[in-house]
């Protein structure tokens, strides 16, 4: 903040506090030249005004708001961003760019924010590795964490908080976000393949395939699609998208059971993330999807991860 | 009172007779779409799948109609009335009232097709597109012309207190709406613009508009009413002349670097949120200076309220008012802050203020007004006022401690956490406990709602009246 800035903020702002203060000085006095009680020498539309006193206990009232006013403005950082005030106070290092910047500064940092974090994780931090790691100091196996229902209902706790906006607080998911319960996987339901999504996210991309096929080639893949999972369609339609279908096999297979490695969801069930309309399938052949599940190893940490992890995998262990 | 105070100019009464019936007319058009959106939160069904009658477009069409249809509209009436009479001399600049009084139609017309149309610029309190920002800057213009022209020609010495209020709203208004509104037109034909301010600046912009449209408009133009009406119906002299000095220049000094307690814990810099956080504390006492003045001038006749529902509408407006801008100050305190923001309790504190405050010292104004207005003794009937008055106070305090009560539950709610750390309750589990306060706050804003009825029905059984025939009334 240029010197500029920071004279204009203090002077206009002073003026405003310790004008208030003159004034109510001045005010507080009969400067009047009328007899206090007594109707002011003009009237207005027949309305007069009297010279009463200011109540006593409003000046003080005024008075105290003022000093305690000026006090807080000297204790916390209030007429520039140059200082932060007689106690050196930040709510939190507001001149960071970046996530590295932040990390880098986490150790020394005394801002709030800072403070409340460093106290969180003091006292919750372990609870979260009493839950997650065993004697040794080595994470629990996640499957013997997913019959820990102590452990299971943490992180569903963190499941609802941080997972639920997308995949719903049953963990059923919506359209464009799958289902956690069904047992289908994308990307393997192995405990391990789970933690993995969680930890480092996944782009589940879907190219787009309008210009290469055309809109007969589309309808012609939906429909081929379509019967994969069992449903009437017309067999000569059928049997044209089955052979553009091989384009899609680099993917989905040649028998269109999909690939755990590439996320490629399998198409002869009939679990569909965006849809198994005509149309919807239709409108993924042709306009592509993308979706994305985002990495949260550095928003919640590792531990907390892989409790997530041995909630989301006790899901489908039930049936 | 002297002789030349008994002598009538020949005032003009016609625009601010077209402002206070339009005043009424709007303040019901505003309170049934707020009744209307209170209860989608309670029944979302009420939107009907479409697009225009979703709570995204009706809210802006409520907070705007309420905001510069009726409460503008009553303070164009009051001070266009209170200017004449205080000045001793009709309003300058002739037709240039009629100007006002049909380019403010205009503006509000325009806000009730573009915003369910969904023509908005996100920014709350100015959501209105760039060609209606062009319209109101032109009649505001106009409208400051004939205030202060008026006080250039004025017959009197002096300019008496209420229209100190008057000018400041009018010019400080003027300032807000230019600055927060610059935007750059996608295209000359198009109606969108973007905001010429981005990121923090923006937020903080807007919320200097945002928080000032509340103090300039909402407070300081209020209390102009309030200084006329309430000596005027009460008929004692003002308490304090000196308290009047200190507490105006006070306020307008002060308000107009509280915004930023709008945006604590954001991305705002700490030292704006400080600076703010101060300003509002220092607000209290500059802002209770106009009720203290207004409730004393009461002193030796209180025992008129017993007889004048008018009187019992302003002295309740005042202790709305009071009870606010305690509220106000206390929720800028940064730690208390944490727990009411983003809450209902903000959407609590706002209504007791615009119904407490700043629609029953209105509806007091009006009802003051209309028989003066009309040539009649009183209004038609006196017992429908206090019947409205009734209305009001019961559907305001239902209201307001609805939201409380839902704004305090919320705000611990969100806050609260397990013995792991983790938030014992997820946002929608808040949402779920908040539906009956919902289900209250829509009782109570239908109930103000019904007084508004009774006063259209009274105030136009008072004007087809034939001139004179309404005899004084007191309650039985």
């Amino acid at each position: 903040m240029s010197i500029f800035w920071t004279i204009w903020i203090t002077v206009i702002t002073l003026i405003v506090i310790i004008g208030c203060a003159v004034l109510l000085h001045a005010t507080s006095k009969n400067n009047t030249g009328v007899e206090e009680g007594k109707p002011m020498p003009h009237s207005f539309d027949g309305i007069q005004e009297l010279n009463n006193p200011l109540p006593k206990w409003w000046t003080g009232l005024f008075w105290f708001t003022i000093v305690i006013g000026l006090l807080y403005s000297f204790a916390f950082p209030s007429y520039t961003a140059n200082w932060n005030g007689l106690l050196n106070w930040t709510s939190s290092e507001q001149s960071v760019m970046s996530l590295e910047e932040s990390q880098a500064l986490a150790e020394t940092s005394h801002s709030q924010y800072q403070r409340e974090m460093n106290a969180a994780e003091e006292k919750y931090g372990a609870v979260f590795k009493q839950l997650a790691y065993d004697e040794n100091g080595v994470y629990k196996d996640l499957t013997l964490i997913a019959k820990d229902p102590e452990a299971v209902k943490v992180g569903q706790r963190l499941f609802l908080q941080n997972c639920a906006q997308c995949h719903a607080s049953d963990a059923r998911g919506s359209k464009g976000f799958p289902n956690l319960t069904d047992n289908d996987w994308l990307y393997g339901g192995e405990a391990q393949n789970i933690k993995e999504s969680i930890m480092h996210g996944r782009q589940g991309a879907m190219l787009a395939w309008k210009e290469i096929l055309g809109e007969q080639g589309v309808k012609e893949v939906a429909t081929y699609v379509l019967k994969l999972s069992g449903r009437r369609v017309n067999a000569v339609e059928a049997k044209a998208g089955e052979e553009r279908f091989v384009m899609c096999a680099a993917c989905h297979g040649a028998d269109g059971k999909g690939s755990h490695a590439l996320g490629a969801p399998n198409l002869t069930d009939k679990i569909w993330l965006y849809g198994g309309s005509r149309k919807a399938v239709e409108d993924s052949i042709r306009n592509g999807r993308n979706g994305v599940m985002p990495p949260w190893a550095d928003v919640l940490g590792e531990d907390k991860v892989h409790l997530i992890a041995a909630f989301v995998y006790s899901l489908s262990q039930e049936k | 009172m002297t002789t030349a105070t008994t002598i009538q100019p020949d005032y003009n009464y016609k625009v601010v007779r077209q402002f206070t019936l339009t005043t009424i007319f709007w303040g019901i058009v505003g309170m049934t779409v707020g009744v209307l959106i209170a209860a989608q939160l309670v029944w979302p069904v009420l939107n009907f799948d479409t697009p225009w009658l979703t709570y995204s477009r009706l809210r802006p069409l409520h907070t705007n109609a309420v905001i510069f249809a009726f409460g503008t509209s009553a303070l164009m009436a009051t001070s266009f009335y209170v200017v004449q009479r205080t000045c001793q001399t009709r309003l300058f600049g002739g037709s240039l009232a009629s100007v006002v009084f049909w380019g403010w139609q205009l503006v509000i017309l325009s806000a009730a097709i573009s915003l369910p149309l969904g023509y908005t610029t996100s920014k709350e309190y100015a959501e209105l597109e760039w060609p209606i920002d062009l319209l109101i800057t032109a009649v505001w213009v106009v409208y400051a012309v004939v205030f202060f022209g008026t006080l250039a020609i004025r017959k009197t010495s002096h300019i008496y207190v209420a229209n100190w209020f008057f000018g400041a709203f009018i010019l400080t208004v003027a300032v807000l709406h230019i600055v927060n509104s610059l935007a750059i037109p996608v295209s000359m034909s198009s109606m969108k613009s973007y905001s010429v301010y981005s990121g923090a600046v923006d937020a903080m912009v807007q919320w200097w508009y945002g928080h000032n449209a509340v103090g300039f408009l909402l407070t300081a133009g209020f209390l102009g009413m309030m200084y006329y009406f309430v000596p005027k119906q009460a008929e004692r002299p003002v308490y304090s002349y000196r308290l009047s000095i200190i507490h105006f220049w006070a306020l307008i000094a002060v308000y107009i670097w509280a915004g930023p307690h709008h945006l604590h814990y954001t991305a705002l810099p700490d030292w704006a949120q400080s600076l703010g956080m101060v300003m509002s504390l220092i607000l209290f006492a500059p802002s209770w200076g106009g009720m203290i003045n207004g409730i004393m001038t009461l002193s030796g006749a209180w025992h008129k309220l017993r007889t004048d529902p008018i009187l019992r509408f302003l002295v309740v407006s005042l202790s709305f008012y009071g009870m606010s801008t305690f509220e106000g100050p206390m929720m800028a305190i940064k730690t208390v802050n944490a727990l009411s923001h983003y809450t209902d309790w903000t959407v609590g504190h706002v209504h007791s203020g615009a119904l407490g405050w700043v629609a029953m010292v209105s509806i007091g104004a009006i009802y003051h007004l209309v028989p003066r207005l009309f040539n009649q003794k009183g209004m038609y009937s006196v017992a429908m006022i206090n019947l409205h008055f009734w209305l009001a106070t019961i559907g305001t305090v239902l209201y307001i401690v609805a939201m409380w009560i839902s704004g305090v539950m919320q705000g611990l709610m969100w806050r609260a956490v397990n013995d792991d750390g983790t938030l014992t309750y997820t946002f929608v589990e808040s949402l779920e406990k908040s539906y009956p306060f919902y289900t209250i706050r829509f009782i109570g804003g239908l109930v103000f709602l019904s007084g508004m009825f009774v006063m259209a029905y009274n105030t136009y059984k008072t004007v087809v009246a034939k001139e004179g025939s309404i005899k004084p009334q007191e309650l039985g």
